[in-house]
């Protein structure tokens, strides 16, 4: 993929936010790919974890906020236990999928399980798919 | 005043004293506003005392229908307290504003429909697992229902539980209006209430069979003789009918046995 | 665990109690939220797991032991943030000021771990009246066990102990790659189909490596795999089914309890079926 970098597009307050949020060193990543590798979901991501690390550290958020990436993200941590530099990506992506729940703009609507699924699906399914996806 | 002078006008001097009494004022603050109201008043009263009329939805004035719910604080102190506006008498520094009404979400549903199963309330209400036991909603309850514990028992699936729990419910939307989760609370503790009522509460066994009695005609014969019978000789058999006594045992019998 | 999963819950107790150990469930427990909340700034998801660590406190318990792996990992992460954020602590204990003050004085274990650590496995294995003798089954283990680092009960790339508990009950384990690959979670309700792709990934190198069947220690992961194999089947009609059992369910069956405490009838694939065949269930 090309990316345009140029001052324009650079969001400090974005990158400010996330770092505030993950409590993570976004210059600690040296693109290495380990994450990308590890990742279970990757193949349906349309960005790698690899790529959401830079394009954060850039501040591009244009581009994070047109990917699907962070909620396909299932939180399994394979990424933050196999991170060369201790960084941990579970928590930048769940500070950029926060971004967008905090500005109330929720990502399911219980309307959109069906009331036999409702039934079905233990309470830890429901209760954990609430929380990644609605604020 | 001298001992002679009170005696001479008592009742002048009991008005004197009652108007005194009647006369000590304490603030409070309605919506910001600051009025002088007579202590002792429920808050309903001072406010209606202090000029505002309560024209639609307030209420049965006796903490069943959960229309006054007030929220309110006390001056120097940041905590949050609630209460019934027709039960909860007013104090000084009151700072205050009423909750007539919160908009809540309510499922709709045929409850012949519905079965004993917990599932069915997480069908109607999926926001249910949005809550994040924050509490906020029992702090908020002017009833002291335990409201966390019993939106936990209906997570559980036990309907039972919650449905015992809430039972003091007056659907005054206080916890809904709180919820950190945006669940109507009151609204799934009352599904959860007609749940067990009808399909989880066991049965009157001796109803049953009373209503079994009294279709198959036990009392068809003596209610028939009864409509028969004059007024006068009715007035009569009333005033000299058999009580059962205070003391009576299991195996008492009344003396005229034939309706039995 | 009182309705779907009363499968894992019913067989733990009963066991438990087989090897000296009296699980009691702690009263007014309210439901930890499933996911641990990565914010830095997140407090109020963390109210719902301290909770009921405040809770087994009351009861006077130094030790929280847990059934499902899920809550495992967010009790234990919000027992961590208690100990060492002082801050955090603080503005916790403040804001729940109808509860003690909490500072992590619970130990929070998984199932598995007691019977590792307090009861061993050779002394387990003198406790097996039968012997699962012959049955393959793979472990299981997801992510929460393991991770993030500081919560994980074993190795984390090459976890055993699972493998450790299925030869004190006499069984096979077989190892296969994707024992620690994550079933996708919570996905199952935003991406679904997603989650059949990962449910195939992972029994399928079961599969090809002789498993008959899976052991978990999650709902989650049982209702995603579950699920996502009866989708298999659908589309694939050669798909060989597998069947997934909770440990406990295991542990339960090879101590010589009464089935019907495993609730069989609740587990996905066809255990009663396999169970049979290897001369495990009259």
């Amino acid at each position: 993929m090309s990316v345009t970098i140029s001052p324009k597009r650079l969001r400090r307050e974005f990158v400010r936010k996330v770092k505030e949020l993950s409590g993570q060193n976004l210059q600690l990543c040296y693109q290495c790919g380990m994450c990308s590798g590890n990742c279970p979901v990757a193949s349906n991501m349309d960005l790698s974890p690899r790529q959401i690390i830079e394009l954060a550290r850039l501040g591009l958020e244009e581009e994070i906020a047109n990917s699907k990436t962070v909620w396909i993200c299932a939180s399994c941590l394979a990424c933050t236990v196999n991170c060369p530099r201790g960084f941990d990506l579970s928590k930048v992506m769940e500070a950029i999928r926060l971004l967008t729940l905090r500005k109330n703009i929720d990502q399911i609507h219980p309307e959109d399980i069906s009331p036999q699924e409702r039934c079905e699906l233990p309470q830890i399914a429901m209760v954990s798919g609430l929380r990644k996806f609605t604020g | 005043m001298s001992v002679k002078e009170e005696n001479k006008n008592p009742a002048e001097t009991a008005v004197k004293e009652k108007k005194q009494i009647a006369a000590k004022l304490i603030p409070i603050y309605i919506m910001g506003k600051r009025y002088e109201v007579p202590e002792g008043l429920t808050i309903m009263k001072a406010m209606e005392y202090a000029g505002y009329k309560f024209i639609r939805g307030c209420g049965c004035r006796g903490g069943t229908c959960g229309a006054c719910g007030t929220v309110y604080r006390k001056p120097g102190d940041y905590k949050l307290q609630v209460a019934l506006a027709c039960q909860k008498t007013v104090e000084p520094g009151m700072y205050m504003a009423q909750i007539p009404f919160f908009p809540a979400n309510r499922a709709q549903y045929e409850f012949a429909d519905l079965t004993s199963a917990p599932e069915e309330v997480f069908k109607l209400y999926p926001e249910l697992f949005r809550c994040v036991a924050c509490n906020a909603c029992t702090k908020a309850c002017p009833q002291g229902i335990e409201v966390m514990d019993a939106i936990a028992a209906l997570k559980q699936g036990n309907i039972a539980e919650a449905a015992q729990l809430s039972f003091d419910c007056i659907q005054c939307g206080l916890c809904t209006s709180r919820c950190f989760g945006e669940l109507a609370q009151y609204h799934m503790f009352q599904l959860g209430r007609r749940i067990y009522g009808a399909n989880i509460l066991p049965r009157a066994e001796h109803l049953i069979e009373m209503v079994k009695a009294v279709n198959e005609g036990r009392y068809d014969q003596i209610l028939d003789e009864l409509k028969h019978v004059k007024e006068d000789e009715l007035k009569k058999l009333y005033q000299e009918r058999e009580s059962e006594p205070m003391a009576a045992g299991e195996d008492w019998k009344p003396e005229d046995t034939r309706y039995l | 665990m009182k309705t779907k999963a009363r499968n894992l819950e019913e067989p733990a107790v009963a066991s438990m109690e087989v090897l000296g150990f009296k699980l009691e469930e702690i009263p007014r427990w309210n439901c930890c939220g499933a996911v641990y909340s990565l914010a830095e700034d997140d407090l109020i998801h963390q109210v719902a797991p301290v909770r009921n660590l405040i809770r087994a406190k009351e009861q006077g318990q130094d030790k929280l032991a847990t059934l499902c792996a899920f809550c495992f990992n967010t009790l234990k992460r919000a027992n961590l943030l208690m100990r060492e954020n002082g801050e955090k602590r603080d503005t916790l204990n403040s804001f729940m000021d109808e509860e003690m003050d909490y500072g992590g004085e619970v130990k929070v274990v998984h199932l598995l771990e007691v019977l590792r650590d307090e009861i061993g496995w050779g002394a387990l294995a003198q406790k097996v009246k039968l012997p699962l003798r012959e049955l393959k089954v793979a472990p299981y283990y997801g992510c929460t066990l393991l991770r993030p680092r500081e919560v994980a009960i074993d190795n984390v790339e090459n976890p055993t102990i699972l493998r450790e508990f299925l030869e004190a009950l006499g069984a096979s384990p077989v190892d296969f790659p994707e024992s620690t690959r994550c079933c996708g979670s919570y996905q199952i309700i935003s991406n679904p189909d997603d989650i059949s792709e990962y449910a195939r990934d992972i029994l399928n190198s079961a599969l090809s490596h002789d498993a008959e069947a899976l052991v978990l220690t999650c709902p989650l992961c049982d209702y995603n795999l579950g699920q996502g194999q009866k989708e298999l089947m659908k589309k694939h009609n050669e798909f060989k089914e597998m069947s997934l059992f909770y440990f406990t369910q295991l542990l339960a069956l090879a101590l010589g309890l009464d089935p019907q405490v495993c609730h069989f009838e609740l587990n996905y694939g066809s255990p009663e079926l396999l169970l049979r065949e290897k001369n495990l269930l009259s």
